[in-house]
């Protein structure tokens, strides 16, 4: 089938950009949206185009890295449910399709380039808070701590988060609340989790503003376009947890001198 | 790579807006308060059906001790500005936070409601200002007769225009109510599997009841079911 694409092309973070028209011909509905892409590049390399291949992020191309990650026609991943980019099939498109495909766009994701944009922020939102300490020395034994089933299935269903973006790039408001909050209910339901609870949601809630991610406003396109099934619970327990944070939080006794 | 340079004026003013989640807060609390109220405010009003003298009484009745009458309307004043100032601030946070539009955007399985809070909102502090001039004040009334309340009601929904814009300001109020009322108690923290789908019935089962009530009148009125008693 044929399929033809409008791009957006852009050399880098400084640069202006603007969409570009491209035809593949010969696309086999077997082949992965990323595959037609390189297609696409192949040939763009071949006939030597002045603005070169397309850059898109990939990595694993099995949906577990979280690298990849574009719109596809205004939808983030595309649109088909818990499926990124890698994972999407040429056959869910018809011969002669027009296929708009633009990069994530917020303040806090650069474009590096053409469909490719810097997701760091995420990265300091992790820094900030996204981790729990551990004594190291001696190993502890397995399963020495409890952990209620349904707990560590939550804390698993959270874990799964990938990281790819796709939650802010289809918000109407480029918030990352769904992204902050898979971290915090990902640890805050482990034991090993509960020490820095109130400390990390403050932590990583206060970077994800500082990164100059917009509010939340309970829309819900997070939740509909995550490949990894995250849910807008997760933003309730970040809620809460941010909540008693702020309320909690007093100087440490050392500090005002007590004990 | 930073997007923007620590300490620039975008950065400070984020920087001071950390708690987003604070506004959220205030939004949900100071909006619950304001459904509260509509409930209320649609409770009395619906007295209109057992005729003008319960009406003007109950008229009456909320104007006669002062203190509580004014006490209410600041509690209320003060409510709308909290909510007003934290929805304008967080709202001015959604452009600085995408500065570059999508060329095309396509909303999955969102609600319209959902995605226009900004719009009805708006939408409805016009409303809130039209209403106060239109049946309280009465500068927006054709025959305003300050007591008269079942008089006022009658003969200003008589009018097509004022009959129009409460038709448009209760559909805005739906739009804004089936979101804002579930979105309150996510922004709370509340969201569970038990609870949640309830929580989403009742913003559905408050909306069309405040809405349903509300619209009742003006239409009763247009349809002559009401205040064939006033000339
Ligand atoms: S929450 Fe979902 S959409 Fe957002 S970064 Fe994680 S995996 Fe991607
Ligand atoms: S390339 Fe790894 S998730 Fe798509």
């Amino acid at each position: 089938m044929r399929i033809t694409l409008n791009v957006w092309r852009q050399k880098n973070t400084n640069a202006a950009g603007a969409m570009k028209r491209y035809e593949v011909p010969n696309v086999s509905p077997d082949m992965s949206f990323l595959e037609m892409l390189d297609v696409l590049n192949e040939d763009l390399l071949e006939k030597k185009d002045a603005d070169g291949p397309v850059t898109f992020e990939h990595d694993c191309r099995e949906g577990i890295c979280g690298s990849c990650g574009f719109m596809i026609n205004g939808v983030a991943h595309g649109g088909h449910e818990r499926t990124t980019v890698c994972q999407l099939h040429m056959r869910h498109f018809k011969d002669g399709d027009d296929v708009v495909l633009e990069p994530w766009r917020a303040n806090a994701f650069p474009v590096l380039r053409d469909l490719m944009v810097d997701r760091a922020a995420f990265d300091r939102i992790i820094a900030s808070g996204g981790y729990v300490s551990v004594s190291t020395g001696s190993a502890p034994d397995g399963n020495a701590i409890a952990i209620r089933k349904l707990d560590s299935d939550l804390a698993m269903d959270n874990a799964q988060c990938i990281g790819c973006g796709a939650c802010v790039a289809a918000c109407p408001n480029a918030s990352a609340s769904l992204f902050t909050s898979a971290k915090i209910a990902h640890l805050g339901h482990l034991p090993q989790g509960q020490p820095e609870r109130l400390e990390r949601a403050k932590k990583m809630v206060d970077q994800m503003n500082n990164e100059l991610f917009g509010s939340c406003t309970n829309i819900g396109e997070c939740e509909a376009v995550c490949p990894k099934g995250i849910r807008l619970e997760s933003i309730a327990m970040m809620n809460r947890d941010y909540a008693r944070a702020s309320f909690m939080e007093r100087p440490s006794t050392g500090e005002v001198g007590f004990g | 790579m930073a997007a923007v340079a620590t300490n620039s004026t975008l950065h400070r003013t984020l920087e001071f807006w950390q708690a987003s989640i604070g506004k959220k807060t205030v939004m949900a609390v100071t909006g619950g308060i304001l459904v509260g109220f509509t409930l209320v405010h649609m409770a009395g009003n619906l007295q209109i059906y057992l005729g003008a003298d319960v009406l003007n009484h109950y008229g009456q009745l909320l104007k006669s001790n002062v203190a509580v009458l004014w006490g209410a309307r600041l509690f209320l004043l003060a409510s709308v500005c909290l909510h007003l100032t934290a929805a304008f601030q967080l709202w001015s946070l959604k452009a600085k936070a995408r500065p570059v539009a999508y060329q095309k955007l396509a909303p999955t399985k969102s609600s319209y409601a959902s995605r226009t809070m900004y719009v009805s909102g708006p939408i409805l502090l016009f409303f809130i200002i039209y209403h106060l001039s239109h049946l309280t004040t009465g500068q927006t009334h054709p025959q305003f007769d300050e007591g008269d309340v079942y008089r006022n009601v009658v003969l200003g929904f008589r009018q097509p225009v004022a009959f129009a814009a409460y038709l448009i300001a209760m559909g805005c109020l739906g739009f804004h109510l089936i979101h804002g009322v579930w979105s309150a108690f996510q922004s709370l923290g509340i969201n569970h599997p038990k609870y949640t789908p309830k929580i989403r019935n009742l913003a559905t089962g408050l909306t069309a009841l405040i809405v349903g009530g509300n619209l009742s009148i003006p239409v009763a009125v247009m349809l002559r079911l009401i205040g064939n008693d006033v000339q």
